[in-house]
């Protein structure tokens, strides 16, 4: 398959079918946390799809370069995270000084995905499925857009459910639950997409 | 070496390398913070209720830290009291803070106003002004689902009987209620009054009747009996001129529907 072939099918199989929020439960706590209004939705959506490709661009070279050259492999983990955490706080500091806009929009939302599980995830799926770096790359931005349109997506059916008037015992936690679990079934149409579309 | 110690060494080296690096970065990169606006935040009461017009408190310390110009008497909760504190910090001239309340122009409880439907829909006034502008006969009055009860900060909204009353006492004039009105009932008003109007029904007398018993019907006695000739009828609604109103008292007594009311209203920030 032609690069830029296989490139398509990692974003739509990233954002449609393994969708990190909605079929791999990776992500959820931002997913329930912070959907109640579009705006955060969408900020935060954003902020994650910056975090995974700022994170996917230094641990992939430190996975490929330095822990698995030194039999180190098994330490991935708690580097990725140790790492991330670190990115993540400097990235804030330097948006905080040298581009104050962009980090009046997306600063609040950094320091909640530091040691987000869907950037984590993002990060050792990448090498597990053993994408190099282009791959790996591209994968990330496709997780990030997905995790966006299940934010969005959820944020609007939220805003519904607020007029909605659901019994007593299905207010607050519960019916959103229930909304969310409707909500994954629904992606889960989207299960035979990528192999009609591009072949086994 | 034995595995573990490798592992402990490598990963409390790349955790050293971190913390290097954002202390380094904390330290080339930090941003100074203005002293002046952190002092007048601490000043500030922290409600964030917007009555400044700034984005809460903070917005309203960083604009009088950062711009020059920004008066030091636009926080409503605080009063004078906050007022007189920023003046201090900002080494500037102490202005009086007009103190405000809210207050409902209704009386059209479920006793005095009729009812032309039984809503049973979403139960907040925004939704339900949408239908033929409430259930009520009269479509200026309150609805009384408590849309301004649940945006006040300091319980100062009670619905009774169907409409929303303001306990002016503890009322800290932020207007949030004012702004959520979906009938624009709710208005802000220097707490030093001591006659309103509680009707905003702008049609005329005979059809208010049929609508509400305690509507303003335009009948013009408060107007006739003033002292002070303060008081004019305007689109079928008595109007208070409070540049010449003493505060008698007199058109509350001479009002035969009870739609002016003569009280003390003196907000929450006196207490």
């Amino acid at each position: 398959m032609e690069t830029y072939k296989v490139l398509l099918r990692i974003i739509m199989t990233s954002v449609l079918v393994n969708n990190y929020v909605l079929s791999k439960f990776l992500g959820i706590c931002p997913f329930l946390g912070v959907s109640k209004k579009l705006d955060q939705a969408s900020g935060m959506g954003i902020a994650v799809i910056f975090v995974m490709l700022l994170a996917t661009a230094v641990t992939w070279p430190i996975q490929t370069y330095l822990l698995d050259p030194n039999g180190m492999g098994y330490l991935q983990t708690i580097v990725f995270i140790l790492v991330i955490a670190a990115l993540v706080q400097f990235v804030e500091i330097a948006l905080k000084k040298y581009i104050p806009s962009l980090h009046k929009s997306l600063g609040v939302y950094l320091p909640l995905i530091t040691t987000n599980c869907a950037v984590l995830g993002v990060t050792i799926n990448n090498i597990t499925d053993g994408y190099n770096f282009l791959e790996s790359m591209v994968s990330s931005l496709g997780c990030g857009l997905g995790f966006l349109l299940a934010m969005v997506l959820f944020a609007g059916v939220r805003e519904r459910m607020e007029e909605a008037n659901p019994p007593k015992a299905f207010t607050g936690v519960p019916i959103t639950l229930v909304a969310a679990s409707i909500v994954s079934m629904a992606f889960y149409g989207f299960g035979g997409i990528v192999t009609s579309l591009f072949g086994e | 070496m034995s595995p573990i110690l490798i592992a402990i060494i490598s990963v409390t080296a790349i955790g050293l390398l971190c913390a290097v690096m954002l202390a380094v970065a904390s330290h080339f990169m930090s941003v100074p913070v203005n002293e002046t606006e952190v002092k007048v935040r601490e000043c500030l009461p922290g409600a964030n209720c917007g009555a400044c017009g700034f984005t809460g408190c903070d917005g309203y310390a960083h604009a009088l830290a950062e711009v020059p110009g920004t008066k030091t008497n636009l926080c409503v909760p605080g009063a004078d009291a906050v007022a007189k504190k920023i003046a201090d910090v900002m080494g500037v001239e102490s202005e009086d803070v007009i103190e405000q309340v809210a207050f409902v122009h209704c009386s059209g409880d479920c006793i005095n106003q009729k009812r032309k439907h039984v809503y049973e829909g979403i139960q907040t006034c925004a939704a339900a002004s949408m239908l033929y502008g409430g259930s009520g006969k009269c479509t200026f009055g309150c609805i009384g689902l408590g849309d301004c009860q649940k945006v006040c900060s300091q319980n100062a909204i009670c619905i009774e009987n169907g409409i929303a009353h303001v306990d002016t006492r503890k009322c800290l004039g932020c207007g949030l209620c004012a702004k959520t009105c979906p009938q624009h009932l709710i208005e802000l008003f220097p707490d030093d009054r001591r006659v309103v109007v509680v009707c905003s029904n702008r049609e005329k007398g005979a059809a208010v009747r049929q609508e509400c018993s305690a509507g303003c019907i335009a009948c013009g006695l408060c107007a006739r009996n003033c002292p002070q000739g303060a008081i004019t009828v305007a689109n079928n609604l008595a109007v208070i001129d409070y540049e010449k109103c003493v505060g008698c008292g007199i058109c509350e007594s001479k009002c035969p529907v009870h739609a002016i009311k003569f009280a003390d209203f003196s907000g929450g920030h006196r207490f």
